[in-house]
């Protein structure tokens, strides 16, 4: 009997775990924007408090936030909604933990291993994770994009 | 150490001066103007592989730091010089870096002000203390600099939201600290003096090993030296020799002020103001994109393989290795000039073979949508960085000129 409650308690721990874990997990894709959805736009402009403005090509839609400090982030949107790619430009560094959102580990660990021969702009691709960052001090500029998911016939170069 | 140091510098300059003199390999390609080496304004600089002995194309020069107001000071040699930055961080001794000189802190109230530094490939942490910096004959006074010190307070998550590694030994910055001396004259500027969700959040006050964000005054910052010396201190000018091959090492000159002394005068230079984003902008085979110029990045690192041509290296994906040297010319340009800029690519592969070489003039990489003209542009060139808001006979900074 006793480990048969033991094993009870220990499935309704489990099941407790799992659901605590469910919620954070969804707690950061709510406000990743990278493979997240377009209601993930919506809160990256209400926590940089910028303007958002949209424009619309036949394969995409490209939603443009822009702060009041002077940051510009483009996010990517095939038509399914899905964000394949985001840009940054602006004076501060960006916050790839809220742009790459649950890409960010991915990129974290790949940085901590990169060669840093170069000391300048750097390329990371990891799979089909591809992450541009660029700048210096005061005009940071970056791209990330998901190179399986750009819509068909949509080159990188045009994500700016 | 500083005795020979002292000695050891003019004995170099002078031989490479004679070197070029006698037409020894290098050469200046602007009006062919020898490179300034004397006055009380002049600093040397050389290009070499640093106190890591693990550069490419790293720009160092020493500093020498005192307690301010006192005779109590340390020379820091191998520190970067880098336009593409402001302020002076000095890698602690606890980092592995040359600092043991124990400075006054920067305190806010009871806490010690703590800085997140951003770079783009890492940040620097670790405290704002105070210092008088010494540069050639230059000194500026009571100046906030930050230390770079693993051992300070716990890094704050916001400062490592940007998922790149913290660049906090001797090994990961390759140099004992980084002098910046770009067309800024703070590291942060108003933003950080505002309270509230617009404050990038660079400055923070710390107790303990907790650390709050804080509202930085531009005064209180980490601030470009070249802006607080007495005289000279509208900008300065990077002179270096034009390079034909990879080199072990390479020497010049850092000469403060522009147009303030006779050593210093402006000749015939294209000016390049910045944009609200301290840009300007190059052409390449007809499309126009943003570009600066950055004696802290370590190659040319333009465009990407698509739009070049050039294969990017398979053992680094930092670099171009074309089969065989490619040529290019690109056009920087802005209101006021437009400039041709002839330059060739190399195979970095090839380049790095040669383990005693640490100059590359043809050291080249990728960066989509960007020129980021790095420190092989500056070989042959006089480069001048304007510092905002001052006056040059060649207009108001900031500016790049060349």
């Amino acid at each position: 009997m006793a480990p048969a409650a033991n094993k009870s308690a220990r499935k309704i721990y489990f099941m407790l775990g799992v659901s605590v874990l469910s919620w954070l997990l969804c707690r950061l894709p709510c406000y990743a924007a990278l493979g997240g959805d377009l209601s993930s736009v919506r809160d990256d402009q209400a926590r940089i408090h910028a303007s958002l403005q949209v424009s619309q090509t036949s394969a995409y839609s490209v939603h443009e936030l822009r702060s009041s400090t002077g940051q510009v982030i483009r996010e990517y949107a095939a038509p399914s909604g899905n964000i394949f790619a985001v840009t940054w430009h602006g004076p501060w560094a960006p916050d790839l933990r809220q742009l790459l959102g649950s890409h960010f580990m991915q990129f974290q660990q790949a940085m901590q291993s990169s060669s840093r021969a170069a000391h300048g702009p750097l390329v990371m691709q990891q799979g089909n994770l591809v992450v541009e960052l660029g700048g210096h001090m005061r005009d940071f500029m970056g791209r990330a994009y998901l190179s399986d998911q750009l819509p068909t016939g949509v080159r990188a170069e045009e994500i700016r | 150490m500083t005795a020979l140091r002292l000695w050891v510098w003019p004995v170099l300059l002078a031989a490479a001066a004679i070197m070029a003199s006698c037409g020894g390999g290098s050469s200046h390609n602007n009006s062919m103007a020898p490179i300034v080496t004397s006055g009380s304004n002049v600093q040397p600089i050389v290009v070499n592989s640093g106190p890591a002995n693990n550069y490419a194309n790293g720009l160092f020069t020493t500093v020498t730091i005192c307690v301010p107001s006192t005779s109590t000071c340390q020379d820091i040699g191998g520190v970067l010089v880098d336009t593409g930055s402001y302020g002076l961080r000095l890698l602690s001794s606890a980092g592995g870096g040359m600092l043991t000189l124990s400075l006054p802190s920067q305190t806010t109230g009871s806490s010690q002000v703590g800085e997140c530094a951003a770079f783009v490939t890492g940040y620097t942490w670790g405290p704002v203390h105070s210092a008088d910096i010494k540069i050639s004959g230059e000194m500026a006074s009571n100046v906030p600099v930050q230390v770079i010190d693993p051992t300070f307070a716990a890094v704050p998550p916001d400062c490592k939201s940007g998922g790149v590694p913290e660049d906090d030994s001797l090994q990961a910055l390759g140099a004992n600290g980084i002098l910046g001396v770009g067309p800024y004259a703070q590291d942060c500027g108003g933003a950080c003096t505002e309270t509230g969700t617009t404050n990038p959040g660079l400055y923070y006050g710390c107790s303990g090993t907790t650390c709050q964000v804080i509202a930085e005054s531009l005064t209180e910052q980490v601030q470009n030296p070249v802006a607080l010396f007495p005289t000279d201190n509208n900008g300065l000018i990077i002179e270096l020799p034009a390079v034909s091959e990879p080199a072990p090492s390479l020497n010049g000159s850092m000469v403060f002020g522009i147009g303030t002394q006779s050593n210093n005068s402006v000749g015939s230079v294209s000016v390049f103001p910045l944009n609200s984003n301290g840009e300007f902008s190059t052409t390449f085979k007809g499309q126009t994109y943003p570009s600066f110029v950055d004696s802290g990045s370590n190659a040319l690192f333009f465009l990407d393989a698509a739009t070049t041509g050039l294969t990017v290296c398979s053992d680094n994906s930092g670099f171009y290795c074309p089969a065989a040297a490619a040529n290019f010319s690109a056009t920087t340009f802005s209101s006021a000039s437009k400039t041709n800029i002839s330059f060739t690519v190399a195979n970095a592969d090839s380049l790095f073979s040669n383990r005693a070489d640490y100059v590359f003039n043809t050291l080249a990489g990728p960066n989509a949508g960007t020129f980021d003209w790095g420190l092989p542009f500056f070989f042959g060139r006089d480069v001048y960085t304007a510092i905002e808001s001052r006056t040059t006979p060649v207009g108001s900074g900031p500016f790049w000129a060349y």
